[in-house]
């Protein structure tokens, strides 16, 4: 599986890296490998607030829905337009051009509690 | 890989059931599709016998025909679809996985006690299909130039060589995926000459080829406007709101034919229609709610179309909500979305083109 060693995990397949004042979000190459071809995004408005681990996005490949979780609390300040014609952007970048979401994080520290790259890809090994 | 019907298939090959169903598209497809049941009816009293068991007429047929019918149960319920070829002497019968046991139980209790005789080749019979504009140049390249000048819906038994190899195989100009090509009936143990030997004549020939799973076989023949057992058609749904009529013969006696004509007379009580959706992708249990925000029906099957580039459902709904251009909506994780009748099918099967 390819990883981005400047991003954080969470089991659930969601990296987050820092970008500038603000964080941006993904799912990762295992994700999109494990799903298939993605084939629509559902993403949030922008403005709306989540709390770490609330679902704030769906992606949809041939076989299925599945909810995408923000790794750390937040507000959404931009969504990759890009998805709605291309979606298997993720499937081809999935830490460039598939990115979701860009957040202002509502408490920083909670980057601290995720996973760097090689815990991450000790877990999605077990799978 | 998943389990289906006790076999183990693949649902996609490494590129992905999106580019296996462009490749269809665009040259040509393989399909291991073994999985297939195949049941030969032969003997003296076959022809009246399958005239009766099945929907469509066969009488009519030519030797080396192929034509597509319904098995119906007593009271007119799918039970299978099949495609029938006449071969000399003998009907040969393909029909799905999940239902061979059910459909070959269902022929020898409507046989007569003599002169028919039924045999379930499934077994010792492999199944694949070619399938793609490319199809039939491919299958020239192994059978001296025989598949081409064939017409659609007819079958031959042919010399296929591979390498130096010869298969005897029956060749139906017949598919699932709306494209030109061929379905192959031939000996199991020639399984891996045939497929490696089809990969290996293409890509000598400069003819682009690959293997395509279930995920593609399902989007291919779902735009093209063909039912899948379980989805549009079902031991639940009769041929009327299937929009299956045309596959009845009312002019002959069968099975399930009085149920038919009943609910032909009464109208059906709801329609299978295409849908076209806006903002996510429809899928199978999705409830379709009608103008009036009751519900009207359900989506049946649903998916991302890659030809067309469009979301769609096939779902039965109320017969007032049926007509082409009717705005409804689909219930997407618990989110009303936009959803118009469309007219089926989305992708037109080449063989229904105008010329």
């Amino acid at each position: 599986m390819k990883l981005d060693t400047n991003a954080r995990y969470r089991k659930s397949h969601e990296w987050v890296r820092k970008d500038g004042a603000q964080y941006v979000v993904g799912i990762s190459d295992h994700a999109q490998e494990s799903l298939g071809d993605i084939v629509f995004v559902e993403l949030p408005a922008v403005g709306k607030a989540f709390k770490q681990g609330d679902a704030f996005a769906v992606v949809e490949s041939v076989k299925a829905a599945s909810d995408v979780y923000l790794p750390m609390s937040g507000t959404i300040l931009a969504v990759n337009d890009a998805l709605e014609g291309a979606p298997d952007l993720i499937n081809r970048e999935p830490y460039a051009g598939g990115w979701l979401v860009k957040f202002e994080a509502s408490n920083p520290a909670e980057w601290d509690g995720l996973l760097d790259a090689s815990a991450y890809e000790a877990e999605a090994s077990k799978e | 890989m998943a389990p289906f019907a006790g076999y183990d298939m693949p649902i996609s090959y490494p590129s992905g059931s999106v580019e296996e169903h462009k490749l269809c598209r665009r040259s040509v497809g393989l399909f291991d599709i073994d999985h297939m049941g195949q049941v030969e009816v032969s003997g003296p009293g076959a022809d009246a016998f399958v005239s009766g068991l099945v929907t469509a007429p066969v009488l009519d047929m030519a030797d080396n025909d192929a034509r597509y019918s319904l098995l119906l149960s007593g009271d007119g319920l799918v039970l299978d679809d099949l495609f029938i070829y006449r071969l000399p002497g003998k009907w040969w019968i393909v029909v799905n996985a999940s239902n061979r046991h059910v459909d070959v139980a269902w022929m020898k209790k409507h046989a007569p006690a003599s002169g028919v005789k039924i045999d379930d080749l499934s077994d010792s019979v492999y199944m694949i299909a070619v399938q793609g504009p490319n199809a039939c140049r491919l299958m020239d390249l192994a059978s001296g130039g025989k598949v081409s000048p064939m017409t659609r819906f007819t079958s031959a038994e042919l010399a296929l060589t591979f390498g130096g190899r010869s298969v005897k195989a029956l060749v139906g100009r017949t598919g699932y995926t709306g494209e030109d090509g061929v379905e192959l009936f031939f000996p199991a143990a020639d399984a891996e000459a045939v497929w490696q030997g089809l990969l290996d004549l293409a890509a000598s020939h400069g003819i682009e080829a690959g293997p395509v799973g279930l995920g593609a076989r399902d989007s291919l023949r779902f735009e093209a406007g063909m039912p899948l057992h379980g989805h549009e058609i079902s031991p639940s749904i009769n041929p009327v709101e299937a929009g299956f009529k045309w596959a009845c013969d009312f002019s002959k006696d069968f099975v399930g034919k009085a149920a038919v004509e009943a609910v032909a007379a009464a109208g059906p009580s709801r329609k299978l229609v295409g849908l076209e959706v806006t903002g996510g992708v429809p899928r199978e249990g999705y409830v379709v709610l009608g103008p009036d925000g009751k519900e009207s029906g359900v989506c049946v099957a649903g998916m991302f179309c890659p030809s067309v580039g469009k979301y769609a459902a096939n779902a039965f709904v109320s017969p007032e909500h049926a007509k082409t251009g009717t705005v409804l909506k689909v219930l997407i994780r618990d989110k009303e979305k936009d959803a118009v009748v469309v007219k089926r099918p989305l992708y037109v099967p080449v063989y229904r083109r105008q010329a």
